[in-house]
């Protein structure tokens, strides 16, 4: 077991990789009554061509089985894993993203209970061609809640601007009709290749034991037998450079306009060290172009442009990754306008050196609210390892971040080519109240 | 085991209560106002928090103020509105790194406490007014505020179903007040109300951190003064109208049907039967392993989220759920049998002592974070109770089947609310 201490922030992280493959993360939270726990496989809505475990040819599955998994691994012969954590006092949940599963509980007692609890349902699958079925009922509800949700419609519009042929730009749940094709069969298929050990990460955070929560992960991957597994092949299509669609607006039963700016990321194929940079980089000029304390802010803000539901966020993954900016306003065309003019007066000059070391100043207190939280520290922590990067370097890479890094993001980064639009506007007609 | 320790001092027109932790990294305070919910107001009041935060005296435009806040280790500062009960409560929240953890040593939390006070108390004011030019920025904005919960139609429903439930009182007031109202706001109207609001309010401020006691109560006494006060209480509850069951639906332009069903409970936080409610809400529909959760999505497989939950100061439990709109009969149905189940007592040992379970493990959560930990505080102001976290959880592992089952025949259905697509029309 290895001890990695942040001293600073005085916590400490320990870390084994277990002989089948498992990386597991310990990190003791002392005077916390939680203790949390992921269990997450590298795997989400985006990895929908695969060659499956012991198969020669790729496959394509149909759009939202990962997200169709991870419900349907909760049901169990002798009934529903959350009944089993709720009587251990614990309260588990899942989500599904673009790359990640992610099995989750909380619990104030019995921790090695809900974890081997937690281990043992993530390893066990149980489908049925009945249970499958009766899923279909709840995720198709799930699908209309989302599909009348005008800030969901809003996100995945844009994406599907930004993306011509990467699933990034297919909805995580799938659609009615793609869901319909799923059988237990596929779902085996995806589980077998995906869900292996050296596939997945598991995080503990909290205040534990870390010597005996330690033991008895590997007791209880001992007891199973594991094969290894060669490395998983995914495929992807190739991607263009540029936006798909420069623009799309949607009409929807709402009374407030919505607007999101969206820039494609430059580098697909970044990781580790890289990406974490590139990363921080471009969130650090984002902030420094539309933070609360920024020039730009005060003038969109006095234009009656933009209200409190403003926001803005870089993200990278292998693969894809786009910028957002934007949220309700009285005036989508104008908003897109003015972003425009401030995105691209920066794109050659114009970033401050003061702008800068208060960004980076606001960012490092941010992280130190942010690892408050044990549920930020294990999915973030879970999200950087799948793309060989550390959380905790998030502070020692920004300090580094100079004034000609961010300038330098600014110029390659900001392009019309690369950027796109999405609206949701008020449907024109009349609401009718009975 | 005491979970919280809470002490609390009265100081000059407020009372400071001080939680002191090694659990965290940052300070975080908590300046709550409250005062009853009143038609007259409530537009006003709602308005207020928005102005004071946009700038003061010091910081005269919100550029400079988040600036300053920016260059404070990125402090979090940011206004609420809740409605509890019959009160309508605003809270300011500032975050504050702890200079423990950074190779700067600014006093930080000396420096958050003077900020909060400046914001409270020297707002940008000139002529007995705010300043003109934040105060309809701060309208133009509060109305979008508004109109903004109509597009989330899960807000949407839940609002709807409050309005229809509890017409004519108090409680069916919007949080953040009347789009037809804030117009009609002026520099010096809310300005007037800012002086009557310090003068009236119940206040209270909360402080928790690794921080000194002493530090603190000596920081506040220096920091922040105000005249004494006997805060206006209401009486325990207000109920308007006969006891037929409303059956209201609207129709839009919506895929999905949100059906909110509201149930009076007649039962307020600290009553002796407030713990068996507590369980009995967790029975029926707190959680994923309830009966509303089971029987509603897992077994009939009619809706994604199915739950129920209290609002405890004013004697609500609502129900809430999305459904295909030809499933509406079947939804109801099952939701009704299933709070006739409660009533007759049908359910387990095992689903009482797991229910049991969580709502602890809910609560000891939840006061791992600093803002949980206000919020159950801050039922005790509310309620003009006090309650410790450990006498709450002794009193809730001790309601009995007998004692749910009694609890279960106070709660009477009030309204059946659905929100439906067009086709239903036809």
């Amino acid at each position: 077991m290895e001890k990695i201490t942040f001293e600073q922030l005085q916590e400490e992280l320990y870390y084994e990789k277990l002989t089948n493959g498992l990386d597991v993360y310990i990190l003791p939270k002392i005077g916390f009554n939680k203790t949390y726990a992921t269990f997450t496989t590298k795997y989400g809505s985006v990895d929908n061509q695969f060659i499956p475990l012991g198969k020669e040819e790729f496959v394509k599955v149909p759009d939202g089985i990962a997200h169709f998994l991870e419900h349907k691994l909760f049901e169990k012969e002798d009934g529903d894993v959350f009944q089993q954590f709720s009587r251990q006092g614990a309260s588990a949940n899942a989500f599904t993203s673009f790359t990640r599963t992610a099995y989750l509980f909380s619990s104030t007692s019995d921790v090695e209970l809900n974890l081997e609890t937690l281990i043992d349902f993530v390893q066990d699958p149980y489908f049925t061609e009945k249970t499958v079925e009766k899923e279909k009922g709840i995720i198709g509800q799930e699908i209309t809640m989302y599909d009348d949700n005008p800030d969901w419609r809003l996100y995945f519009g844009l994406i599907e601007n930004l993306y011509q042929n990467h699933p990034v730009k297919i909805d995580i749940a799938g659609t009615i009709d793609s869901i319909s094709h799923i059988t237990k069969d596929l779902l085996y298929e995806c589980y077998n290749t995906f869900y292996h050990p050296s596939n997945m990460l598991l995080f503990v955070v909290g205040p534990v034991d870390v010597e005996k929560i330690m033991k008895q992960i590997k007791e209880n991957q001992a007891k199973k037998p594991f094969e290894s597994q060669p490395e998983i092949k995914r495929r992807f299509e190739a991607e263009k450079k540029e936006a798909n669609e420069g623009k799309k607006v949607l009409e929807m039963n709402v009374q407030t306009p919505k607007c999101l700016l969206g820039i494609k990321a430059l580098h697909h194929d970044q990781s580790g060290m890289e990406m974490l940079k590139n990363e921080l980089t471009t969130n650090v000029l984002l902030d420094m172009l539309f933070g609360k304390s920024s020039a730009n802010y005060e003038q969109l803000y006095n234009e009656g442009l933009i209200d409190d539901t403003f926001s803005y966020d870089y993200t990278q993954e292998s693969g894809f990754g786009f910028a957002m900016i934007g949220g309700d306003t009285s005036n989508p065309e104008q908003l897109v306008a003015r972003l425009k003019e401030m995105l691209f007066a920066v794109k050659n000059s114009g970033l401050t050196n003061e702008a800068l070391q208060r960004t980076k100043k606001k960012k490092i207190g941010g992280f130190l609210r942010a690892v408050n939280s044990p549920e930020f520290i294990a999915n973030q922590f879970t999200r950087y390892a799948f793309n060989e990067m550390n959380l905790f370097d998030v502070v020692p890479t920004l300090e580094k971040i100079t004034i000609d890094d961010v300038q330098r993001v600014a110029n390659e980064f900001i392009s019309e080519e690369r950027l796109s639009v999405c609206q949701v506007i008020p449907k024109k007609k009349i609401r009718a109240v009975l | 085991m005491t979970v919280i320790s809470e002490t609390v001092k009265e100081m000059q027109g407020y009372n400071l209560h001080i939680v002191k932790t090694e659990k965290f990294k940052t300070n975080t305070l908590v300046w709550k106002m409250k005062a009853p919910l009143s038609k007259k107001e409530v537009t006003l009041r709602a308005l207020l928090p928005y102005v004071l935060q946009s700038s003061s005296k010091k910081y005269p435009s919100s550029t400079k103020l988040r600036t300053f806040l920016d260059e404070l280790y990125g402090a979090s500062f940011y206004v609420d509105l809740a409605k509890k009960g019959e009160y309508h409560v605003i809270s300011f929240a500032l975050e504050i790194a702890n200079e423990k953890f950074l190779s700067d040593k600014t006093p930080l939390l000396r420096i958050g406490m003077e900020f909060l006070a400046e914001i409270l108390t020297n707002p940008n004011v000139a002529n007995d007014a705010f300043e003109q030019d934040t105060v309809e920025k701060e309208k133009r904005t509060h109305k979008q505020r508004i109109q903004s919960n109509f597009d989330d139609k899960m807000k949407y429903s839940s609002t709807r179903l409050v309005e229809e439930m509890c017409k004519g009182e108090r409680y069916a007031l919007h949080v953040h007040g009347e789009m037809n109202e804030v117009d009609g706001i002026t520099a010096q109207s809310l300005f007037s109300y800012y002086k009557k609001a310090f003068s009236e309010d119940e206040l209270d401020l909360y402080v928790i951190g690794d921080v000194s006691e002493n530090e603190v109560t000596a920081l506040a006494n220096e920091k922040m003064k105000f005249s004494p006060r006997q805060p206006q209480l209401l009486d325990r509850n207000e109920v308007v109208g006969d006891r037929e069951v409303k059956t209201i639906n609207e129709v839009q332009d919506v895929k999905q049907g949100k059906l909110n069903i509201g149930f009076r409970t007649n039962v307020l936080y600290g009553d002796e039967d407030y713990y068996a409610l507590q369980v009995l809400n967790g029975i029926y529909g707190g959680f994923s392993h309830s009966k509303l959760f089971i029987n509603v999505r897992e077994k009939a497989s009619l809706a994604y989220y199915a739950a129920s939950r209290l609002e405890s100061h004013k004697g609500l439990m609502m129900v809430m759920s999305g459904i295909e709109h030809k499933n509406y009969d079947q939804a109801v149905a099952i939701i009704n049998e299933q709070m006739v189940a409660m009533k007759k007592g049908d359910f387990s040992e095992q689903e009482l002592v797991q229910t049991k379970a969580v709502i602890r493990n809910q609560l000891l959560e939840t006061v791992d974070t600093a803002r949980g930990m206000i919020e159950i505080l801050y039922h005790n102001v509310v309620s003009h109770q006090n309650i410790t976290l450990d006498h709450w959880l002794v009193q809730m592992e001790r309601a009995t089947k007998e004692d749910i089952v009694k609890v279960a025949q106070k709660i009477q259905l009030d309204t059946v609310y659905f929100l439906t697509g067009q086709e239903a029309m036809q």
